[in-house]
């Protein structure tokens, strides 16, 4: 029956930056290989990330951030995210991240980072392959 | 599943938030909790808000949200964008109007894909707002796609229809073609700031003026500001005037008997042409009858009764 199940993707800017092109383009880029995506606008807190995320019914959340507040902002959303006991939405995160800081984030839960330059496509068959439908 | 109707039941977001995917996935757990839910909707008043792209659909629905949240009215909000016909992907951007609502906890917004479906809703969209009623929200809005001139489907689903429009936007000809300036409880010109917004509230009177319809509820035509704010708290007064006239008139009883027959033909129907195929798919006459139409051996019109009688209503099959 449930033949049209489709990949659900929450699109946020956590913090305080105002850019959005890169998040605008890898939302139209997973619109375009057949998801939902939502996206929520600028300048959002973690708290309102999880909550679109949580009403939403997404299966990934797409973090991009490029004002330097990750090491903050992406541990608190998981932190959170955990705290509502959910662990089968996938995480990823992008934006201007040094690679120092990868390691720690992806303890905090991030299950991956891209960085400027990753093709849109592995982007979207890093979620496809590792999504939980 | 149970776990998931009581979870519904008792105000549980993420369960809202499940049974609301498995309507828009056409899960069969889907339809046995909304049997068992039924009994527990009906209550809420549902607005539909529709009109051309960029009208202001979203702002004003969040405007009309903060107004009726001032009133201690609990709100859902369901908000359509259309999927690609291409890749059924589809960007959902409603959400990014509604953020002043975003951490109060009497809010809930759903947004929703098309997924193919025509009439300015996604297939799911009328279960949806079912979900959100039983889930308790006093008031639930229906943000159709943005809408041209024939997506009329939201006056299905809802008591009151707000058609919005905004200056500028054709001449006095668009006000009198069929379709969607028809099916308006309320009209709003939007972005009253602009100029032009005066003489589009004329147009529009003036297509009342000559509307051979009669009606105890002529649709006011009323002036907004969905980023200001300004025109919305008479917005909402015109809103619950039409519930009351609705309640007064019987017409709201009408539109329950109306609604439940629509739906139940559209169920039976749904459910006996399933049957039909699933008993016809694979026959050698079916497959023999289609090839004799082909070649016009044989007409479409008496192979259908033909088949259906044979198929559908005898016992033996």
């Amino acid at each position: 029956m449930s033949s049209s199940k489709k990949i659900r993707v929450l699109v946020a800017k956590p913090g305080l930056d105002g850019h959005d092109r890169g998040a605008k383009i890898v939302a139209r880029a997973l619109r375009d290989a057949g998801m939902e995506v939502i996206y929520t606008g600028l300048r959002q807190t973690p708290e309102m990330v999880v909550r679109a995320a949580l009403d939403e019914g997404v299966h990934c959340i797409g973090l991009s951030i490029l004002s330097g507040a990750h090491n903050a902002l992406f541990p608190k959303i998981m932190e959170l995210l955990k705290e509502e006991g959910v662990d089968d939405i996938l995480v990823v995160g992008g934006g201007i991240i040094p690679e120092d800081d990868i390691p720690n984030l992806k303890k905090a839960g991030i299950a991956e980072i891209f960085g400027p330059g990753t093709p849109l496509d592995e982007i979207i068959e890093y979620i496809k392959t590792n999504v939980k439908l | 599943m149970n776990g998931l109707v009581k979870g519904v039941l008792s105000g549980n977001r993420r369960d809202l938030a499940r049974l609301i995917s498995l309507i828009e996935d056409e899960d069969a757990d889907a339809t046995k909790a909304l049997s068992q839910l039924y009994k527990h909707t009906g209550k809420a008043h549902i607005i539909g808000v529709t009109g051309p792209p960029g009208s202001g659909k979203s702002s004003l629905v969040t405007k009309l949200t903060t107004e009726f949240r001032s009133r201690d009215k609990t709100i859902g909000i369901v908000c359509v964008d259309p999927s690609s016909p291409f890749t059924g992907g589809a960007l959902l951007g409603d959400r990014i109007r509604m953020q002043e609502h975003s951490l109060d906890k009497e809010v809930y917004v759903r947004s929703m894909g098309t997924r193919g479906h025509l009439g300015g809703l996604a297939r799911a969209t009328s279960d949806a707002v079912r979900a959100i009623d039983a889930f308790g929200k006093d008031i639930i809005f229906v943000e159709t796609v943005g809408a041209g001139q024939s997506e009329v489907e939201v006056i299905n689903i809802a008591h009151t229809v707000i058609v919005t429009d905004m200056p500028g936007s054709g001449d006095d000809i668009q006000a009198i073609k069929a379709g969607i300036m028809e099916i308006a409880d309320i009209f709003v010109v939007n972005k009253m700031d602009l100029s032009g917004a005066e003489r589009k509230v004329t147009e529009i009177e003036v297509m009342l003026d000559i509307d051979p319809r009669e009606r105890d509820w002529r649709p006011p035509v009323l002036l907004t500001n969905s980023r200001s704010g300004e025109g919305v708290a008479e917005l909402a007064e015109k809103i619950l005037e039409h519930l009351q006239f609705l309640k007064d008139s019987g017409l709201l009883e009408q539109k329950g008997l109306k609604r439940s027959r629509d739906e139940l033909q559209e169920l039976m129907r749904y459910k006996l042409t399933r049957e039909l195929y699933q008993k016809l798919e694979g026959q050698p006459e079916y497959e023999a009858a289609i090839k004799k139409i082909a070649t016009r051996k044989d007409d479409p019109y008496s192979v259908a009764e033909r088949l259906i009688a044979e198929f559908l209503f005898s016992e033996s099959r």
